[in-house]
């Protein structure tokens, strides 16, 4: 489609499939405005703010985590097409709480002491949210004692821990140990992630999983809060 | 006839030509890889792998300039497999201010620049993180920390200039510390004939 004729597409002339896809374009372009009126269309024909989130926005991030995966995006179209997304989520954030949207879990995340890079951890935030999770996010620079606190006091499900650089990320075995330490440790689901973190590293400090994007980390939490049902 | 070879980070390039200058390390000759690696470290074990056994049989003794420059230990284990030395420390900002007072800051708000990214803006930071067609992306990335840091190896007033400019296009504060080549030259001069 030439640029011209993109310019001239009005949304709402389009069936709501064709405009279910056309936002997972236009977040694929990191388009904010066109995402924000593609909800609010969505809206007025009585969609429900859940499925638009699910179907629309969520799905059109996955699409950009598997381009992201494999090579075709990069970070920069990547932070676009969440600045989109984060678009969209505000509005329907508020109506995702008068719906009674479902709740996966709750989780507590944040990047790790000494570590401000806070992009992917953003992003894991999210997605985790758009996929039914409440996050508690701690932000930047967290020592132990913040994770620690934050899970107690939010009885939280999942703890989420971020780290960009090689000098910040042995942090996390000292927040897995002083879990253990305290006898803590199995009441909860340990996800970490970042750049320069793998399968090998996130096994031996003893996480449940290392998470390479936000997709998979949805996807494992996902799994591990099934499991964690089926036991109780 | 040079007997060791320096295996250089390309960013290190013009460092490691002036400290073989400065001290007459005639013995040494300086080979880099592309500077380029230093923004996808995950490449950086193999490629001085492949270099250092391209190279072997031609010198005496190899020395790898890398830091372990955000390969988490893996280009320390590699060396170790291959039986080379590298430069100790997590990155060249620390051991261009020396590893220690590095450490010892313990700065988590900095972003730092040396005279290779000062001059090199615009390739290594600017463009690669799509500054240039998205400007409205900095804070992004940028919002978090709070100064630029340049750690300048030399004295050169063109590069303080540029480095200024670029904490101001990054809207940080600007800082500019002498370094001069810091822990570099101790670990070359190990290979003093």
């Amino acid at each position: 489609m030439s640029d011209e004729e993109e310019d001239d597409l009005i949304l709402d002339e389009l069936d709501d499939g064709e405009l279910v896809l056309q936002m997972h374009d236009d977040l694929y372009d990191g388009m904010a405005d066109e995402i924000a009126e593609g909800v609010n269309i969505l809206l007025k024909r009585g969609w429900t703010p859940y499925d638009i989130l699910t179907k629309a926005l969520v799905e059109g991030m996955r699409i950009v985590g598997i381009d992201f995966r494999d090579g075709i995006l990069f970070v920069p179209e990547v932070l676009l097409a969440a600045g989109a997304m984060k678009r969209g989520m505000e509005i329907l954030k508020p109506l995702l709480v008068e719906t009674g949207a479902p709740q996966l879990g709750k989780m507590v995340i944040g990047t790790v002491k000494g570590d401000i890079h806070d992009i992917g951890k953003n992003l894991v935030a999210m997605m985790m949210e758009g996929a039914g999770f409440e996050i508690i996010d701690l932000g930047i620079n967290n020592p132990v004692e913040d994770y620690i606190g934050a899970l107690k006091r939010e009885k939280a499900d999942i703890l989420g821990m971020s780290a960009l650089l090689t000098t910040t990320m042995p942090y996390m075995k000292t927040v897995i140990d002083t879990l253990k330490e305290q006898g803590i440790r199995d009441e909860y689901i340990v996800l970490v992630g970042g750049a320069p973190l793998n399968e090998e590293f996130g096994k031996s400090i003893g996480a449940d999983a290392y998470c390479r994007d936000a997709a998979v980390a949805v996807e494992t939490a996902k799994e591990f809060m099934a499991r964690k049902h089926n036991q109780g | 006839m040079p007997t060791t070879l320096i295996l250089a980070c390309g960013a290190l390039a013009r460092e490691v030509l002036a400290l073989i200058e400065l001290n007459g390390w005639q013995h040494m000759e300086l080979r880099c890889l592309p500077a380029e690696l230093h923004l996808h470290p995950e490449r950086i074990p193999d490629a001085v792998e492949a270099a250092v056994r391209a190279a072997r049989g031609a010198y005496s003794r190899i020395f790898v300039a890398y830091a372990d420059c955000g390969t988490g230990g893996r280009l320390a284990d590699r060396c170790k497999t291959l039986g080379v030395e590298m430069i100790a420390g997590p990155h060249c900002y620390s051991f261009f201010e020396g590893n220690e007072a590095f450490a010892a800051r313990g700065e988590v708000t900095s972003f730092y620049l040396t005279d290779f990214l000062a001059r090199q803006f615009d390739a290594f930071v600017w463009k690669p993180m799509g500054l240039d067609n998205h400007p409205e992306l900095r804070d992004l990335y940028f919002g978090n920390y709070e100064k630029l840091v340049y750690l300048a190896q030399t004295e050169d007033a063109g590069l303080t200039k540029a480095a200024r400019e670029a904490a101001e296009r990054l809207g940080l504060e600007f800082e500019r510390r002498f370094t001069g080549y810091g822990d570099l030259q101790a670990a070359i001069r190990a290979y003093k004939v």
